[in-house]
C-alpha cells in the first residue's frame, strides 16, 4: 500500500481537568473503510473533531498527504479536503436541501459586478445528486427537515462527496437509523469507498463496522489499543475491546452471550 | 438514472395550498389585504386615502420598515437586538451634541454618529458572540447603558434633555438632506397643479400641493427593503444568515463563519436604528433623550408579524416590511377613524400572539415535526 493520506500521531486533547485523548494514533489510506470503534464518551468525537479542524490537539502531530497539517478552524480542513459529516449537527432543518447542499460552498454568479447566490445551478446539481444516490425529492426547496435520518445522512454524505472530499469522517451516521435506512447508509460508505475516498467511519455497533469496514481501531477512554485489519479480529474481540476486556466478559456470561 | 424515476410513494405530494403556507411573507400579505379592506371599508371618507392621508400612514409604516430590516435579518441570523431603541435616541443625541453643541459641520455630524452607533452594535455581536450569552441579556444592559448616556450627556453639556436648532445648523449642508429632504417635489407641484391632488386654499402656501414630495424617509425605507432582500435570498451572505440562524453549530462545521455574520448583522440593525434617527432629527429639528422608546418591540413584532421566527432561520424581508406597513396603517387608520389610541395597543398584543400561533404551526409543516 502506498503512503497515509492522513495520520494522526500522539493526538492528546484536554478540556481543562477532562483528558478526553490521552495520546491516540490512528492512519487512514485513500479508499479504505477505517472504522473507529468505542463506547459512549470514549472520546471518538473528540478525535475526529482534531481531524476536521473543529478543535486544536492539545499535544501530537496530524500529517495529511505527507505535509505537517495545523487546522485554523473547519474551513481549512474543508479546503484541504477533508469533509465532515458530524452526529448531531449535519443539516439545518428550516432551510432547503439546495441550500443545505451548497452551505459555505455557495456558487455564485456575476451579475452587473456583483456576485449573487447560482440558484439555478445549486438546484441543478442537487437535484442530480441526490437522484445518484437514489432519493426522489419533490425540489430542490424541499426543506431538510422533511427528510428521514437516513436521507439526511446521505445528503450530507453526497455533498461531501460533490465537493471533493479525499477523506470522509462519517461520526455515528447509523446510530439513530432503522434497518432499512442502515443499510442504505452502509452501502453509500462502500460506494463512496470504492471511488478511492478515504472514510472514517465512526459507531459503537460492531456489526455495522464488520459490514464495510476494512481495518478496525478502537477508542476506550481516550486511548486506543492500536489497529487491526479485516480478517485479524473478530467481531467477539472487538466488542470486547470496546468495553475494556474484563468487564465485558463477566457481563456477557451472565447475559448468555445475547449482547 | 433517468429523469422519471418514480416517486417514493410515501412522500405524500403536499397541496398547494399549504406550500403557499410555508411562504414566510404569507401571513404579512394576507394581514396586508385585511387591514386595508377594512379600513377601506369602514375608514374610507375620514381622510387617511386622500393625498395627505396616505402620506401620514406612509411615513409612519416607513419609521417601522427602517428598524424592521434590520431586526428582521438579524432574527434570521438567530439574535436580538433589544438596544434599537435606545440607539435610536442616543444616535439623534449625538448629531444634536456634534453639530449644534460642538458646532461641527452637519455632515461630519452625521458622520461621526453612525461610526459610534454602529461601533456599539460591533460591540453588542462582539460580545455576544465571544460570551455565548443570549443577545436578549446583552442588548438588555446595552439598552440602559446607551438610555443613560443619551440623558447625562446634554444634561451635562446643555443642562437640558432636548437640543433643538438642527434645521438653523443642517441649512446648506450636502449630506443633511439625505435624510430630511424631499424628492419629486416638481411632480407634486404638477399634480396639484393639474388637480390630481389637494392645494392649500389660503395661507402663506395657498396654491401650494398639501403634499409637496416624498420624504427621503420612504425612499430609505424602500431602499433598504431591497437591499435586505436581495441580500437575503440572493447572496452567499444571505444563506450564511440562514445558516447562522438555522444551527449555528452545523454552520460552524460547515464552514460558514458564524460569528462574522453575527456581528455584521449587529452593525446592520444599528446602523438601520441611526438611518431612522437621523431622518428623525432633520424632520423634528431636535434631538431629545426619550425618543425612540419602545421601538426595539415594535421593531421586532413588525419581523414576527411577517413570519419570521423568534427562534432564527427562517424569515422575509418582504414579510417584515409587510408587517410594518401593517402597523403604521392600524395605528395611523385608528386615529383617522377616531378610534381610542389605547386599542392599539390591544390589537397590537392580540395579533402578536396570533402570529406567534401561526408561525408555529407553519414551522411544523416546513420541517415536518409533529
Ligand atoms: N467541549 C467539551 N468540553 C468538555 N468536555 C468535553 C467536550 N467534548 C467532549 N468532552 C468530553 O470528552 C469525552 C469524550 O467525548 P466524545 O468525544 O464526545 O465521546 P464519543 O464521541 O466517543 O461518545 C467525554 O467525557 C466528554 O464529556
Ligand atoms: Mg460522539
Amino acid at each position: 500500500m502506498s503512503d497515509p493520506i492522513i495520520q494522526m500521531k500522539n493526538i492528546e486533547k484536554h478540556f481543562g481537568s477532562v483528558i478526553a485523548l490521552a495520546g491516540v494514533s490512528v492512519d487512514v489510506f485513500a479508499g479504505e473503510c477505517h472504522c473507529l470503534l468505542g463506547d459512549n464518551g470514549a472520546g471518538k468525537s473528540t478525535f475526529i473533531k482534531t481531524m476536521s479542524g473543529v478543535h486544536k490537539p492539545t499535544a501530537g502531530e496530524i500529517i495529511f498527504e505527507g505535509q505537517p497539517m495545523d487546522f485554523a478552524d473547519p474551513r481549512d480542513a474543508i479546503a484541504a479536503g477533508i469533509a465532515t459529516v458530524h452526529q448531531h449537527l449535519a443539516m439545518i432543518p428550516l432551510m432547503s436541501v439546495s441550500r443545505n447542499f451548497f452551505m459555505g460552498n455557495e456558487p455564485t454568479k456575476k451579475v452587473a459586478g456583483f456576485n449573487f447566490f447560482d440558484h439555478e445551478h445549486a438546484n441543478t446539481v442537487t437535484m442530480q445528486e441526490m437522484r445518484a444516490m437514489g432519493i426522489n425529492l419533490r425540489g430542490p426547496d424541499q426543506a431538510v427537515g422533511t427528510l428521514s435520518g437516513g436521507e439526511r445522512q446521505t445528503v450530507a454524505i453526497a455533498r461531501a462527496v460533490h465537493f471533493g472530499a479525499k477523506v470522509l469522517i462519517l461520526d455515528e451516521p447509523t446510530s439513530a437509523l432503522g434497518v432499512r435506512q442502515t443499510a442504505n447508509v452502509l452501502a453509500t460508505i462502500d460506494r463512496v469507498r470504492k471511488q478511492g475516498i478515504a472514510v472514517v467511519f465512526i459507531t459503537h455497533n460492531v456489526r455495522h463496522a464488520m459490514a464495510v469496514g476494512d481495518r478496525f481501531t478502537v477508542l476506550n477512554r481516550g486511548q486506543t489499543l492500536g489497529t487491526a485489519a479485516r480478517g485479524e479480529i473478530t467481531p467477539e474481540e472487538l466488542q470486547d475491546m470496546m468495553a475494556g476486556g474484563q468487564e465485558m466478559a463477566t457481563l456477557e456470561g451472565s447475559l448468555g452471550g445475547t449482547v | 438514472m433517468s429523469d422519471a424515476s418514480p416517486a417514493d410513494e410515501r412522500v405524500k405530494d403536499i397541496s398547494r395550498f399549504r406550500k403557499a403556507l410555508i411562504r414566510p411573507e404569507l401571513g404579512g400579505m394576507v394581514g396586508t389585504v385585511a387591514v386595508f379592506t377594512f379600513f377601506l371599508l369602514f375608514a374610507f371618507d375620514s381622510g387617511m386615502f386622500n393625498a395627505q392621508g396616505i402620506m401620514n400612514w406612509s411615513v409612519v409604516s416607513a419609521q417601522f420598515v427602517i428598524i424592521a430590516v434590520g431586526a428582521c435579518l438579524l432574527m434570521i441570523a438567530g439574535e436580538f437586538d433589544l438596544s434599537v431603541g435606545s440607539m435610536i435616541g442616543f444616535a439623534g443625541m449625538m448629531i444634536a451634541i456634534f453639530g449644534v453643541t460642538l458646532e461641527w459641520p452637519m455632515w461630519s455630524a452625521i458622520m461621526i454618529t453612525f461610526v459610534i452607533c454602529i461601533t456599539f452594535g460591533a460591540l453588542n455581536g462582539y460580545i455576544v458572540v465571544r460570551t455565548g450569552l443570549p443577545s436578549f441579556i446583552v442588548t438588555l444592559a446595552t439598552l440602559f447603558i446607551l438610555r443613560g448616556f443619551t440623558i447625562f450627556i446634554p444634561q451635562t453639556l446643555e443642562r437640558k434633555t432636548i437640543i433643538g436648532g438642527i434645521r438653523d445648523v443642517a441649512e446648506g449642508d450636502w449630506l443633511a438632506p439625505v435624510f430630511g429632504g424631499k424628492i419629486l417635489g416638481g411632480l407634486f407641484t404638477w399634480m396639484g397643479d393639474a388637480g390630481i391632488i389637494g392645494v392649500f386654499e389660503r395661507g402663506t402656501r395657498e396654491g401650494q400641493p398639501v403634499v409637496d414630495g416624498i420624504p427621503m424617509l420612504i425612499v430609505w425605507a424602500f431602499a433598504l427593503i431591497i437591499f435586505g432582500h436581495i441580500l437575503l435570498t440572493r447572496t452567499r451572505f444571505g444563506n450564511w444568515i440562514f445558516a447562522s440562524g438555522g444551527d449555528a453549530d452545523a454552520a460552524r462545521n460547515s464552514g460558514v463563519p458564524v460569528n462574522k455574520v453575527k456581528i455584521l448583522m449587529f452593525m446592520f440593525t444599528a446602523c438601520c436604528a441611526t438611518i431612522f434617527a437621523t431622518c428623525q432629527v432633520m424632520e423634528f429639528g431636535s434631538a431629545g433623550a426619550d425618543r425612540g422608546l419602545l421601538k426595539e418591540f415594535e421593531a421586532i413584532i413588525a419581523v414576527v408579524i411577517g413570519g419570521a421566527l423568534l427562534t432564527g432561520g427562517y424569515g422575509s424581508v418582504i414579510g417584515a416590511a409587510l408587517g410594518a406597513l401593517i402597523f403604521g396603517v392600524v395605528q395611523q387608520g385608528l386615529f383617522f377613524a377616531g378610534v381610542e389610541s389605547s386599542l392599539f395597543r390591544v390589537f397590537l398584543g392580540v395579533i402578536l400572539l396570533f402570529a406567534v400561533i401561526l408561525n408555529t404551526y407553519i414551522r411544523r409543516i416546513i420541517t415536518g415535526e409533529r
